[in-house]
């Protein structure tokens, strides 16, 4: 990313999210340098997906300030959102609309330049070059995940943030959609969201828990083996 | 190569738009009208293809009018005199029904969250479905009027009363589409909607219902004068507030 | 936690004695006790409706009240969706609710004098048909609150619904008279009258404002009590 050195690709400084009684997201704090992979592991209820939705600007915080690229989401939304890229459980598809149509409006509404080209481009890139007239409510889970990773990255975002991805995915979609993230990312900035610790290590190198809303462990995926890293994750999972 | 701005730039860019430089006022407007055209563009082809929200509209205005010829038939002298009532009346049970449609089709698909993920401004994706709305709501009148002029052998198909019908659906698309937004994000959705309507649009409903009425019963444009000043302030004063508001519904939406 | 706190609990020692708001509630119910007494000693008999007229020295300034419930919601909507306090999301709530319960008073009052003049509960008259609409929406509000999934949605959609119910008095007002080609003619009056009906006022202004602080208190009391459960919570899950 060409912006001034030493700027952060993301930095959340004390999020907190509450809903009323119950507190989702307690005094997270995370930096994530440009181009940085990082996985975020957890528990169900432990407070990942509200913590992305954070970070995307899905949700304000109760607490806290979120800072991508420099910029808030409070001042400076729409730019924002040009450089933030999500992939979650919900494809966000319409389904009566074709893969094509579906890629060709969002490349729209992020006002992306060429967008036929851009279309075909992200198409190929996962793969869905054959089913590109195909209503999206004809395509298998594994395909719609695809499509969901193409419009994540149509217009080329600078931070990716992925939640949970591979739900209902079964074992050979999981791997295919390894592959897919691992190229999808690119140079970019990639957050996971998964309690799949293999997955994550496979494709990033850094990673935290998360664990009732905070994060209880952070580390460099280099330093620790898959096994080691269950024994830890296991630990504060049931501590919890 | 991708260019990419520091914070410091989009601030200065942002002034730059402020303080008036002409190049850059009309160029933020073309992009939030094509915005505004691809949601509507996407709207209008979603339902091309499913039919959902004209359909039930069609069935239900009919069922309405229906019903309503017998439950009125059997007691009224003059027919004309429950008319404009009548064609109102199928007009809002029938769009309220399609609002509530279409919505609740957004939510159980989370479609509306991936528009949230877009750099579109709140009031887009209002305008956007406002228009879509009035284009279900329009499509549906198109064929509810007919069936209820023959049914009710009414002469409503002059230009004066399909003004007065325009501009009624105008104001009850505009508060219709905050309020669709709003009831389907509730625990009774579908009781929601008509509970939150009906009042607010009292108004509306007694301005389009008179004018109806003396324009059918032949009076001159000018008898209706000030019913059709309460239509257009109740249009602008709600297109504007809706406007307005609609970011304060979408939010935190999902 | 920025809740703006009336004077009534920011006197933690106070035990015995009296507070200032209940020195307003005392104040409000005499004046209300004075009015009555008004109304149906000194205020002069009217001569073409005779003795249920006095239902008018409690049923305007009812109405005056519950419109002014209503412009409370419409500024409390108004200034929570700006500046995000949920005092002002308290105040608005506690004024609809306070403001439904006169509203329906004032349709009662109305439909009894109705009854006593013209011999029926209730008539598609303007000002009735007014009160009634502005009930209606009252209603609207209340049920949108009961049915919003969180606080803050309940709060957010009812400040929407708050400022689009009141930009729409004017328009049910014009709407409404039109419809009945009625203008509410403004009667001389005489002195008694008009020291009644001003003493009517005051009472119930006090008395709103009494139901109003006492209301708002008691909900940010609660507030505070849940602030401090919850506050009990985290630090017992931390440790």
């Amino acid at each position: 990313m060409t912006v001034a050195t030493g700027l952060l690709a993301v930095e959340a400084r004390d999020i907190g999210r509450r809903f009323g009684r119950t507190t989702a997201l307690r005094g997270v704090n995370l930096d994530v340098a440009p181009g940085e992979r990082l996985a975020i592991f957890g528990p169900n209820g432990s407070g990942k997906t509200t913590l992305l939705r954070v970070l995307a600007g899905l949700t304000r915080p109760t607490k806290g300030s979120v800072s991508i690229g420099g910029l808030d989401y409070r001042r400076h939304e729409l730019e924002l959102r040009r450089r933030v890229g999500v992939v979650a459980h919900h494809p966000y598809l319409y389904e009566d609309l074709t893969a094509e149509e579906n890629l060709q409006f969002y490349g729209r509404m992020f006002g992306v330049e060429q967008p036929k080209r851009r279309v075909d481009e992200v198409l190929d890139m996962v793969g869905m070059e054959r089913r590109r007239r195909d209503r999206v409510r004809t395509l298998s889970r594994g395909m719609q995940q695809r499509l969901a990773l193409a419009r994540a990255v149509i217009h080329d975002p600078d931070v990716l943030l992925l939640d949970e991805p591979d739900t209902g995915l079964d074992q050979e979609a999981v791997a295919q959609m390894g592959d897919l993230f691992l190229k999808g990312g690119g140079s970019r900035t990639v957050l996971l969201a998964t309690h799949d610790l293999r997955v994550g290590m496979q494709s990033c190198a850094r990673f935290a828990i998360l664990v009732n809303g905070r994060i209880v462990h952070e580390g460099q995926q280099a330093d620790q083996s898959l096994s080691d890293l269950e024994e830890l994750y296991r630990s504060h999972a049931s501590a919890y | 190569m991708r260019q990419h701005i520091s914070s410091a730039a989009v601030d200065e860019t942002l002034a730059l738009g402020r303080s008036g430089a002409r190049s850059d006022l009309f160029g933020p407007l073309r992009g939030y009208l094509r915005q505004v055209a691809n949601l509507l563009w996407k709207d209008l082809v979603i339902e091309l293809r499913t039919r959902d929200a004209v359909a039930s509209m069609l069935v239900f205005g009919i069922l309405s009018l229906t019903v309503f010829n017998f439950a009125f038939e059997l007691r009224a002298d003059s027919v004309l005199l429950v008319a404009p009532g009548v064609l109102w009346v199928a007009i809002l049970f029938a769009g309220t029904l399609g609002l509530g449609r279409s919505y609740s089709h957004e939510r159980d698909r989370g479609s509306l969250e991936g528009l949230m993920l877009c750099p579109v401004d709140r009031s887009a994706i209002y305008v956007g479905k406002f228009l879509a709305n009035l284009v279900y709501i329009g499509l549906s009148e198109l064929v509810l009027v007919p069936v209820f002029a023959s049914f009710f052998d009414v002469p409503v198909l002059n230009p004066g009363v399909i003004a007065i019908i325009a501009l009624g659906t105008v104001g009850f698309a505009a508060v219709g589409t905050v309020f669709g937004a709003m009831a389907v994000n509730t625990r009774a959705r579908e009781v929601m909607l008509p509970i939150l309507l009906l009042p607010v649009l009292v108004p509306l409903i007694i301005a389009s219902v008179k004018a109806t009425g003396l324009l059918i019963d032949g009076e001159p444009w000018s008898q209706t004068w000030a019913w059709v000043n309460l239509l257009v302030a109740f249009d602008v004063v709600y297109l504007v507030a809706s406007f307005l508001l609609y970011e304060y519904v979408l939010e935190d939406w999902g | 936690m920025s809740l703006a706190e009336p004077a009534v609990i920011r006197q933690p020692g106070r035990r015995y004695g009296l507070g200032r708001l209940d020195m307003l509630g005392l104040v409000a119910f005499t004046l209300l006790a004075v009015t009555i007494g008004m109304a149906l000693a000194y205020a002069p008999r009217e001569l073409i409706q005779g003795e249920p007229q006095r239902i008018f020295y409690v049923h305007l300034p009812m109405a005056l009240v519950a419109y002014l419930a209503f412009a409370i919601v419409f500024v409390g909507g108004i200034l929570y969706l700006w500046k995000r306090r949920p005092v002002f999301d308290i105040v608005a709530r506690s004024a609809a609710e306070i403001g439904i319960f006169f509203t329906t008073l004032v349709i009662i009052s109305g439909g009894l004098w109705g009854r006593a003049t013209w011999g029926t509960f209730w008539q598609w008259e303007p000002r009735l048909t007014f009160t009634f609409i502005l009930w209606l929406i009252f209603v609207a509000y209340l049920m949108l609150r009961q049915a919003a999934q969180d606080r803050d949605r309940s709060a957010r959609f009812a400040s929407v619904l708050g400022i689009i119910g009141f930009l729409d008095v004017p328009l049910i007002f014009f709407a409404v008279y039109l419809w009945r080609g009625l203008h509410p003619e403004p009667a001389g009056m005489p002195q008694q009258m008009a020291i009644t009906l001003f003493v009517g006022f005051a009472a119930f202004i006090a008395l709103f404002a009494y139901l109003l602080i006492h209301r708002v208190s008691w909900d940010l009391k609660r507030e505070r009590v849940e602030d401090l459960y919850f506050a009990l919570e985290e630090r017992e899950s931390t440790t």
